[in-house]
């Protein structure tokens, strides 16, 4: 489904220097995996999440992206995510004035065209939110206030998941959901995920911490460090780093 | 980033920039006593009228145009501007809907407003104001039956000339300002309505002015009395050809609520602004102003402004009536080149008056957006409440924002807020609509009309979404 080879990229800072920021990433990731992705702070993951969805802040040097197949790297973000790639951002943007669900409603019908599919009228769509509403424990109140605006964090990433859920992505990236969730949300976010597990569909997974690993149980782990994939495992690669952290895999780093 | 995602959107003209090709009435270009004369008498106005016109017309001579706003544009020479063309009529004047020229109506109607009763806007009665003078009104008998007075300027001062004289200038007197004063003395035309006691108005009023002559200066004039207990909803929209010169309108609108009676005033200001160069576009010079002389009246102003090349209005009320409320509702945008200079006033004389400010300035391109407001509380104001909320998006760089706003308080209990700021368009919001597969150009609508749905959320529904399209075709292409 997703498949990364050899990417590389930069980013400029406030003083315009250039700055190493993915070194290297190899990533194959096949349709019905779940995949996290785990390191420490700054060591490129959310980067990496961004770059795939089209964030064009970096600069991309080498390298390429398929997603089921398709080189995506000339892709528009809007183009990446009709082709069905889907980022559940990390800290999600308050839009004011704009209604959550005429917003859900624009982007599920922006997909439908995309996949030449007649839009969904509001009866179907209503009928179709609601029902994935209760999935991530949201109330119905949330449809009519603006996209985020006044959200608590865990109201912010339940949205993530709603849309995420509404959308149907082919591929879906979790950038740091786990972050500023407490329990229960964290169980409903979950819950979300796992029901989106399908054989035709990608997870991957950014988090730091293994907490959210043992609600979502993933196939493989990854350990990202300064910009390289430096070492892959099974799900018990997650409790080996919560046991010892990640300072042991720096040795291994150049 | 997001201005190169921004610059991608591609360019929509002025659609309302074409000419009518029609046989009219012009003067020579100039201002003159006698040129005054000759609109009066050509409008056979009363002797009350003509003297009115020339004590404006003798105080502006003492005038000169006000510098302090925050615009920039060369001197206007007043003797260079035409201020009388009239499209030219086979009789008197038409009678009836049928008479009007069919070409007027056609070129209203390629502006979207059908002159013929049946049309898309069926509830809604208009004036149609031509140049300087008005060429239909519509749905008059319909109005009449309620008690309604809804026509020309012209026609009031003939059919109703006690009420023009009892409140005509007691608003913006003629003294008022370089530009009302000039309007005073020269103004042609615009809509009359009253209101009587206790009526509701049964459908939404409209007047809809086109500048249509070259090198013609429009002054027209609007006067609205809603007596005792009454109500009415009032809308403006105003279009003009696209031409390199600039081309003044200065017009005064006068608003006037007695007794427990509310004025709703709507404005949907396109016109021509200029080309992305600056050449051209309309100098909007307009004085705006509400008297709420009666307890417990309301007068709400609304406005979209899109257009003209340089803005500079202040539509304000006077809360003179004990529990009055004032309210200013506004969305100015001006990009390439266009400048604004727009707020309110809100005086408050009454007891227990309340006034609301929300002003959305959206600047893009090098347009330069200014909110110029002023809360003035006077001593015997008492418990005179203020909400002001001013809010700036910048689309651009090169664009700018800026807020001047006064308060004037003389009484302890005055209640007053003021909230401000000025935000650019996220690259964050514009990012996270794209990842959701929404494109920039509908990625920047969205968020632009969010940005002023408090604002659209106060226009009558129809106007509502012409307003917002008319802010995404006056946004495309200009925005980076």
């Amino acid at each position: 489904m997703l498949i990364i080879k050899n990417l590389h990229a930069t980013i400029q800072d406030e003083k315009q220097k250039t700055k190493s920021i993915l070194r290297g990433i190899n990533l194959h990731v096949k349709a019905g995996e779940v995949h996290a992705i785990m390191g420490p702070n700054g060591s490129g993951k959310s980067t990496l999440a961004n770059i795939l969805a089209g964030r064009e802040d970096y600069q991309v040097t080498q390298g390429e992206i398929l997603l089921d197949g398709q080189n995506i790297m000339e892709l528009a973000p809007e183009a990446r995510a009709t082709a069905g790639l889907f980022l559940a951002f990390q800290y999600p943007v308050e839009i004011p004035g704009v209604n959550n669900m005429y917003f859900l409603k624009a982007a599920v019908n922006s997909v439908r065209k995309h996949n030449q599919l007649p839009p969904l009228d509001a009866m179907d769509f209503l009928t179709l939110i609601k029902s994935k509403m209760k999935e991530v424990g949201m109330d119905e109140k949330f449809l009519s206030r603006a996209v985020n605006e006044g959200f608590s964090g865990g109201e912010k990433k339940r949205n993530e998941i709603l849309q995420m859920l509404m959308l149907e992505p082919k591929l879906a990236i979790l950038d740091e959901t786990d972050s500023g969730l407490d329990i229960d949300a964290l169980q409903s976010v979950a819950k979300g995920v796992n029901s989106m597990r399908d054989p035709k569909r990608s997870i991957v997974v950014v988090t730091h911490y293994q907490r959210l690993l043992s609600y979502i149980v993933p196939d493989v782990v990854h350990v990202m460090v300064k910009g390289q994939i430096i070492k892959s495992g099974g799900k018990e690669l997650a409790l080996e780093l919560e046991e010892k952290g990640y300072g042991w895999l720096n040795e291994n780093v150049g | 980033m997001s201005n190169q995602y921004l610059k991608q959107i591609v360019n929509k003209n002025y659609q309302y920039g074409f000419i009518t090709e029609i046989e009219s009435d012009t003067f020579a270009p100039g201002l003159s006593e006698e040129v005054i004369r000759k609109i009066s008498k050509l409008k056979n106005e009363p002797e009350f009228m003509l003297q009115w016109r020339l004590r404006a017309y003798q105080h502006w001579l003492t005038l000169s145009p006000p510098e302090w706003a925050h615009v920039n544009f060369p001197e206007i020479d007043y003797q260079s501007i035409i201020y009388y063309s009239a499209p030219r009529v086979k009789k008197d004047g038409p009678k009836s809907l049928e008479e009007v020229d069919p070409q007027l109506l056609e070129t209203y109607k390629k502006l979207g407003i059908p002159l013929h009763e049946q049309g898309r806007l069926a509830g809604v009665a208009v004036d149609a104001v031509f140049d300087s003078v008005s060429v239909a009104t519509t749905f008059k008998g319909k109005l009449a039956e309620a008690g309604v007075i809804f026509c020309s300027f012209s026609e009031a001062v003939q059919e109703h000339p006690e009420l023009v004289e009892k409140y005509l200038g007691t608003v913006v007197p003629y003294r008022d300002n370089f530009f009302a004063t000039l309007n005073s003395a020269v103004f042609s035309d615009g809509s009359f309505v009253y209101i009587p006691k206790g009526v509701r108005c049964p459908m939404e009023l409209s007047t809809y002015f086109r500048i249509n002559a070259a090198n013609t200066g429009q002054f027209e004039r609007t006067l609205i009395i809603a007596d005792a207990d009454s109500h009415v909803s009032y809308l403006e929209g105003c279009t003009a050809p696209m031409r390199d010169e600039n081309q003044l309108h200065a017009a005064v609108v006068e608003l006037i609520a007695l007794d427990n009676a509310e004025i709703k005033y709507s404005t949907v200001q396109n016109w021509y602004p200029g080309d992305e160069e600056g050449r051209g576009g309309i100098y909007n010079f307009v004085t705006k102003r509400g008297a709420c002389r009666g307890t417990h009246s309301k007068i709400s102003w609304t406005q979209i402004e899109t257009g003209s090349a340089i803005t500079w209005k202040y539509p304000s009320v006077i809360l003179q009536g004990d529990h009055s409320v004032g309210e200013f509702y506004s969305v100015a945008l001006t990009n390439h080149r266009q400048q604004a200079d727009t707020g309110t006033k809100m005086i408050h004389m009454g007891k227990n008056t309340r006034s609301t400010i929300i002003s959305k300035g959206i600047s893009a391109g090098f347009g330069q957006n200014t909110y110029r407001g002023l809360v003035r509380v006077l001593p015997q104001a008492h418990n005179a409440r203020n909400y002001t909320q001013c809010e700036s998006l910048l689309l651009s760089n090169t664009c700018g924002a800026h807020t001047f706003p006064y308060i004037e308080v003389k009484n302890p209990t005055a209640q007053i807020e003021h909230e401000a700021y000025t935000s650019k368009i996220g690259a964050d919001q514009l990012f996270y609509c794209r990842q959701r597969g929404l494109s920039i150009e509908d990625a920047v609508s969205m968020i632009v009309n969010g940005f002023c749905k408090r604002v659209f959320n106060e226009l009558p529904m129809e106007f509502a979404v012409e307003a917002q399209k008319l802010l995404e075709v006056s946004l495309e292409g200009s925005v980076g």
